[in-house]
């Protein structure tokens, strides 16, 4: 008796549901590819020694997208959602390439600046840069959406379009290419052989933490999300809440970015962040947050990423290649429907249920 | 009468102010260069927006039908249409079978996502963007680099202009008549049979057309059928005129159809606006590349802060009239 409600207890927890598919695909890894989980240590000539196998690939490759998913639980969990993420994360990888490539304009870029280790702009004032543009891309969209009160996917939608545009603008549409090895450090460098971007994913995932769990905001949050008239009714400025959400979210999509230009070394205003929407949207659903908002989980949302990436990884060291990978995602989205859907989960909780009524006759 | 024209402007307000601004954006850019005014470049529009026209058609339709209703995977449709079309007509099959054919997958793809929408109970945005990463995954299985078309007769359709009888060499290609002609088809559909006025029904009130007894799980798979086979004419027309097929064709058309419907008066709510409106949406889409072509300059991102900032003020107009309305 005390063992099913044990049982019950794990099933009904957030994290349930995307820890078993993620342990699922690495239980298939594991079968399929046993070097999957293979971990050296990489003597780097720049970077020092550190770890090195796919493991330590996921979670290097896949900050962007979990940095960009908490934010995105946010949005959503008050009801709305974020679609210019991605355009923000290439207005903010183009922000920091152009402070510190001093090719403006016309400006061919020169051979010298491509070799020579230098910036234009001191390193905290890019990072600072990014994080501004990043914040106000936010408050633009919260503002849109809590004063204006314009329907969250429309509202974003506008800085979705426009926003690869003004990316574009800032590097004059060229790709532009930096060395600069400081810059280089956030998204290739190694604290303690794990990589930087972990511990960058690490501080802001406690943060958020923080945040929505030791602070009201978290309660306002989902109180917002189930009911904003109600909201408004018990004397919570719903207004605020929505702001401070959609800001969190754009300077989430801000480090994003920068870790991204930082990792790839250029910023393409066209192909940065593309698609990455719709993949922190994706990694949001498959954490179980309801995409009409209410009740979520910040560390759900992480492992929906995570699972993404791992996929990723996966679908990549099984040989498939690069641009079948869109289709293999489908499938992901295909299984995450299925699984999710109400009919499946009335199906596998009946299977639990009778398992515990057997244990039950047994005892 | 004044009461007559009052109501008739709050009705269509937004679909005539979508008219207004293309106007506007027209005959300021024939201002600032001149050329424009030539008759040709106004056709150009309908040559070069010819599949944005056909695809934002089919996005109307779902738009209208409320609930969150949006179709993510058009640009996708278009470039797996394009690319197996090519394909097929590579490995030298009849063209007058792989055009059906094609019309056919675009179909049973958009009615495939209307199904799991429907009975599965996903959110369209999450449907959808199976359906777009699907699309382009299997887009590039097909082949992963451009597949050149050389058919003769989809050579002769795409390269044989049409003059357009009362003035001097000016001309359209076949293409470019499809989607008005489609235009014509939904114009009727929406506003003359029972398919239509079960959409406005839905994007209304969902709950209320159920309980009066409209078939509206039928029409919400049609209507994704619809937007798909609108992709597939899309896709048809798009490797017509680039006489080729790929799998990184129209990425991000998505984006500018949903922009031009929006532009064009239609609520992402549901229920209100038509397709007339997103005729005049890709229009304006078309006359802003238009003049950054005149310009010369290359700039395209204007094309996109210009298409977002144009987004921005039919919204702004849109949610003052929702709010007139309301009073009124």
């Amino acid at each position: 008796m005390k063992q099913t409600s044990f049982f019950r207890r794990i099933r009904d927890s957030r994290l349930f549901w995307p820890l078993a598919a993620w342990f699922i695909i690495l239980a298939f890894n594991a079968i399929v590819m046993p070097d999957f989980f293979k971990v050296d240590i990489m003597d780097d000539p720049v970077y020092g020694k550190h770890f090195y196998g796919n493991i330590i690939d996921i979670f290097n490759n896949g900050a962007p997208l979990i940095l960009v998913s908490i934010g995105m639980t946010l949005v959503i969990a008050t009801g709305g959602v974020d679609l210019s993420v991605g355009a923000v994360i290439a207005i903010s990888a183009a922000m920091g390439t152009v402070l510190i490539n001093p090719a403006l304009g016309n400006e061919l870029i020169e051979n010298r600046i491509l070799t020579e280790n230098t910036t234009r702009t001191p390193l905290p004032i890019i990072i600072l840069a990014d994080l501004a543009a990043g914040a106000a891309c936010g408050l633009w969209n919260g503002l849109l959406v809590s004063r204006a009160k314009i329907q969250p996917m429309v509202a974003t939608l506008i800085l979705m379009v426009a926003g690869r545009g003004i990316a574009q603008l800032i590097t004059n549409g060229q790709i532009m290419t930096i060395y600069y090895t400081p810059y280089f450090w956030f998204g290739n460098g190694y604290i303690l052989y794990l990589p930087v971007s972990i511990y960058i994913v690490a501080v802001v995932c406690i943060i958020a933490w923080l945040l929505v769990r030791k602070t009201s905001i978290g309660l306002f949050t989902e109180s917002v999300g189930t009911n904003a008239t109600a909201t408004y009714y018990s004397g919570i400025n719903e207004k605020n809440v929505k702001l401070l959400a959609y800001t969190f979210c754009g300077i989430c999509a801000a480090i994003a970015g920068l870790i991204f230009s930082s990792y790839v070394h250029s910023a393409d205003g066209n192909n940065n962040g593309l698609y990455y929407e719709l993949d922190a949207i994706l990694a949001v659903v498959i954490g179980g947050t309801l995409m009409s908002g209410g009740r979520f989980s910040i560390l759900a949302s992480v492992v929906g990423a995570v699972i993404i990436w791992t996929f990723t990884v996966t679908v990549y060291s099984l040989g498939v290649p690069g641009q079948a990978l869109l289709a293999a995602k489908a499938v992901l989205v295909m299984l995450v429907i299925l699984l999710y859907s109400d009919y499946s989960r009335r199906l596998i909780s009946r299977l639990f249920e009778r398992k515990g009524s057997k244990h039950e006759a047994a005892s | 009468m004044k009461q007559r024209v009052k109501h008739f402007l709050l009705q269509h307000g937004p679909v005539l102010l979508s008219f207004v601004v293309f106007l506007l954006v027209y005959f300021a850019g024939s201002r600032m260069y001149p050329a424009m005014q030539k008759p040709q470049v106004f056709f150009n529009l309908f040559i070069n927006d010819a599949s944005l026209l056909l695809v934002s058609i089919g996005m109307t339709m779902v738009i209208l039908t409320g609930e969150g209703g949006i179709d993510l995977s058009v640009g996708g449709v278009i470039a797996l249409v394009s690319t197996a079309s090519a394909a097929l007509l590579r490995a030298g099959v009849n063209p007058y079978v792989v055009i059906p054919l094609m019309i056919v997958l675009g179909i049973a793809f958009g009615a495939m996502m209307g199904w799991i929408i429907q009975y599965l109970k996903v959110q369209p945005f999450i449907a959808t963007l199976m359906g777009l990463y699907l699309a382009r995954g299997v887009a590039y299985i097909i082949s992963l680099t451009s597949v050149s078309i050389a058919d003769p007769v989809y050579k002769q359709i795409a390269l044989t202009p049409i003059y357009l009888p009362g003035m001097e060499n000016v001309y359209i290609y076949p293409t470019s008549l499809v989607g008005p002609v489609m235009l014509l088809v939904t114009i009727y559909l929406s506003f003359f049979t029972r398919f239509g006025r079960t959409i406005y029904a839905m994007g209304s009130n969902e709950q209320s057309a159920i309980l009066m007894g409209l078939p509206v799980a039928r029409t919400k798979i049609l209507v994704y059928a619809f937007s798909g086979f609108c992709s597939a004419l899309g896709g048809i027309v798009f490797s017509m005129s680039l006489l080729a097929g790929y799998g990184q064709f129209a990425s991000g058309m998505e984006l500018d159809s949903i922009a031009a419907v929006v532009i064009g008066g239609t609520a992402l709510t549901g229920g209100v606006g038509n397709v007339i409106g997103t005729l005049f949406g890709v229009l304006i889409h078309g006359t802003i590349v238009s003049i950054l072509q005149f310009n010369g300059t290359l700039s395209s991102w204007w094309t996109r802060i210009g298409v977002g900032l144009l987004t921005l003020v039919a919204i702004g107009i849109q949610s003052i009239y929702t709010l007139r309305q309301k009073r009124s």
